[in-house]
């Protein structure tokens, strides 16, 4: 929540080393600015992503998650980021029984020289996020 | 190896409801193969529960553990300590598994978080099939390794039957009739003989429910 | 009273069968009414055991009235909701009510019906039951008790003779031709290029066996299609199917009748085998149109 009382989403945001990362790193030196509330994770490749990291991630009180990789012939471990595609699609299902809205989570791709698309990205979720209201499993405090 | 599937996550919530504080157990052998109740899906089973949980208005708290067979004594009682401090325990392994640990430990509930389906084996990532019937009188020898009791609709021993359709079982197009596959394994060993010979009806007793068996080791 | 099926058989006339479908339920009305119409018009009647997997009447209770209506009956049996004890059983009362045709079937599977979580028995198989049929005529049941009063019957099977591949299909037959099994009731044929030389094979390893051709009565394209693409082993030629769908408006079902008479008519005059063995499902009406159609 920010100071007004607004709702203010928490969102966890896990960038590829080869292609988000840089990405939202030139969002910022190029002061196009995205929302603050995102929290970017530097990961080796989006593969490397796993469902329960998804899940723990909402069990700490994310309210949306965004798994960034390199478009689809790009991945330099191959096909890391098909498989985070469909350990997404996996994520979604397990939230969706465990009574949360799949679209909570997504798995985009970019380039490393894509610093406005981040900050699209970033902003779209964050619009989204803020439409679903507060994940119903924020923990108490 | 032994397959089993989750049960939907509904169902699962249903037997622990009125839980605040289990023990979810895997299994390292069978289960863990087939992505059903290694440690990893233990791990899942436990977040979802309690995220589940949580959108309920409770807090249920889990310990998690992963033994590598549910099915021995002595790795089951290993659990000892874990189990005092729950109320009920979710077993992720297969009905022998979930039973083993009944058994040993009888004071406190056990339930199945799985289904057990079958014997099988993998046909490729992510697939698994039935290919054994643990019938207790094995017909192998006689079908070139392909087993009609199971992988027959019908479970015939003098096959096929009327419903083979281009090789696949009138049950399901996705099938292989296994008499056709039984035909063209036999026919490629020129060992055609052993299909034209008379099967007389099997023996449905070999195992009586429940078996058992009573052996010495060599 | 009706001749007996096996005197029929063997008399070396051309032999026409055909079947009646015991309703779902115990209004038996038209079940008899059609018994009645056709009882005279065939050498003997079929009746289907809980046909596709769909409980109905049984063919046991349907064969006694057929009985009792002066008709010469044929009890199908299949493997799929009775074990050994249950068939032996009502093999010992049917023939004490004088039944004493029996087509031995395995059956459809439990999926293809209207019970689809119930338990399939196959205790036996189709050849299993013909070896169970001449068990009990030998005195002995299948436990290797003796039984007190002896059974005989007339034995059937099914083939398939357009099936693909051909050769299992072969291999079952000549099983259940060592098995006992004194005549064959086939699934529809219509490529009787083909049917002739499935009786080519069959007449060289037997030529004592009785092979009635099946003909099922098709009532349209539509149909022809359905079954081509969902019931195994029966093909419908395209020729047929152009001429179906080429029939005058409401005139489809007269042209199907045509064509069974036709085919009826070619597998008499060509001697192509010993009769045929008439389907037509839910349709029973107009067996008597297909007979006459056929020259009969």
């Amino acid at each position: 929540m920010n100071t007004e009382g607004a709702f203010l989403p928490d969102i966890v945001a896990f960038c590829c080393a080869h292609s988000a990362y840089p990405a939202a790193d030139s969002a910022g030196y190029l002061r196009i600015p995205y929302p603050e509330n995102i929290r970017v994770i530097r990961v080796p490749c989006a593969g490397r992503v796993d469902v329960l990291h998804i899940l723990k991630a909402f069990e700490k009180g994310a309210d949306g998650i965004l798994v960034l990789g390199c478009h689809e012939e790009a991945c330099r471990h191959i096909s890391g980021n098909i498989r985070a595609k469909s350990r997404v699609q996996k994520a979604n299902t397990l939230l969706e029984e465990s009574g949360i809205d799949g679209e909570r989570v997504e798995m985009l791709t970019l380039a490393q020289n894509q610093g406005p698309k981040f900050a699209q990205i970033a902003s779209e979720m964050n619009e989204r996020i803020k439409g679903l209201g507060p994940s119903p499993v924020k923990p108490r405090v | 190896m032994i397959v089993a599937e989750r049960k939907p996550l509904e169902a699962i919530k249903q037997m622990i409801a009125e839980y605040k504080k289990i023990l979810v157990v895997g299994c390292g052998t069978c289960v863990t193969v087939c992505w059903a109740g290694g440690e990893k899906e233990v791990a899942v089973l436990s977040s979802q529960l309690r995220l589940a949980s949580r959108k309920d208005g409770n807090e249920l708290v889990t310990s998690e553990a992963t033994i590598e067979r549910q099915c021995e004594r002595e790795l089951v009682e290993g659990l000892k300590d874990e189990v005092k401090r729950v109320e009920a325990v979710l077993s992720l392994g297969c009905g022998a598994g979930v039973q083993t640990i009944a058994e040993i430990f009888q004071e406190i509930p056990v339930y199945p978080a799985l289904n057990t389906k079958f014997v099988g084996m993998p046909q490729g990532e992510g697939v698994w099939v039935e290919t054994c019937a643990a019938c207790g009188d094995c017909f192998l020898d006689k079908t070139g390794g392909i087993c009609p009791i199971v992988r027959c609709a019908k479970g015939l021993l003098n096959g096929p039957c009327g419903g083979t359709n281009n090789g696949k079982c009138e049950v399901d197009p996705e099938k292989d009739c296994a008499w056709t596959l039984i035909y063209q394994r036999l026919k490629a060993q020129g060992r055609l003989d052993l299909m034209r010979k008379y099967y007389p009806r099997r023996n449905f007793q070999a195992v009586t429910r429940p078996g058992k068996i009573e052996a010495l080791q060599a | 009273m009706a001749r007996p099926f096996k005197e029929t058989l063997n008399s070396g006339k051309f032999v026409v069968t055909s079947e009646v479908g015991p309703p779902k339920g115990t209004d038996l009305e038209k079940m008899i009414h059609h018994i009645d119409l056709l009882k005279d018009k065939v050498d003997a009647l079929n009746v289907t055991d809980n046909q596709s997997s769909v409980m109905r009447f049984p063919s046991l209770g349907t064969v006694l009235l057929i009985k009792e209506h002066g008709g010469e009956p044929i009890l199908q049996m299949t493997c799929r909701d009775r074990n050994c004890l249950a068939l032996q059983a009502d093999l010992l009362l049917a023939y004490t009510r004088g039944i004493r045709n029996v087509l031995c079937l395995t059956g459809d599977s439990i999926t293809v019906g209207d019970h689809k979580d119930a338990k399939a028995v196959f205790d036996l198989d189709s050849v299993q039951l013909l070896h169970m049929v001449r068990t009990m005529e030998s005195g002995k049941d299948l436990g290797g008790n003796d039984l007190q009063g002896a059974v005989e019957f007339c034995v059937g099977a099914t083939v398939t003779p357009e099936a693909n591949p051909i050769e299992p299909q072969l291999i079952k037959f000549e099983k259940k031709v060592e098995a006992g099994a004194e005549f064959f009731q086939t699934q529809a044929v219509y490529d009787l290029d083909n049917f002739k030389k499935f009786m080519e094979y069959a007449r060289g390893l037997d030529k004592n066996i009785k092979i009635l051709a099946g003909i099922v009565l098709l009532a349209g394209a539509k149909m022809a299609r359905h079954m081509n693409e969902n019931v195994p082993g029966i093909f419908v030629p395209q020729d047929l199917i152009d001429e179906l769908a080429g029939a005058e408006k409401g005139k489809a079902l007269q042209k199907g009748i045509e064509i069974a008479g036709r085919l009826i008519r070619q597998i008499k005059e060509e001697a192509i085998c010993d009769g045929v063995h008439i389907m037509a499902i839910g349709r029973e009406e107009v067996v008597p149109d297909i007979l006459e159609a056929a020259g009969f």
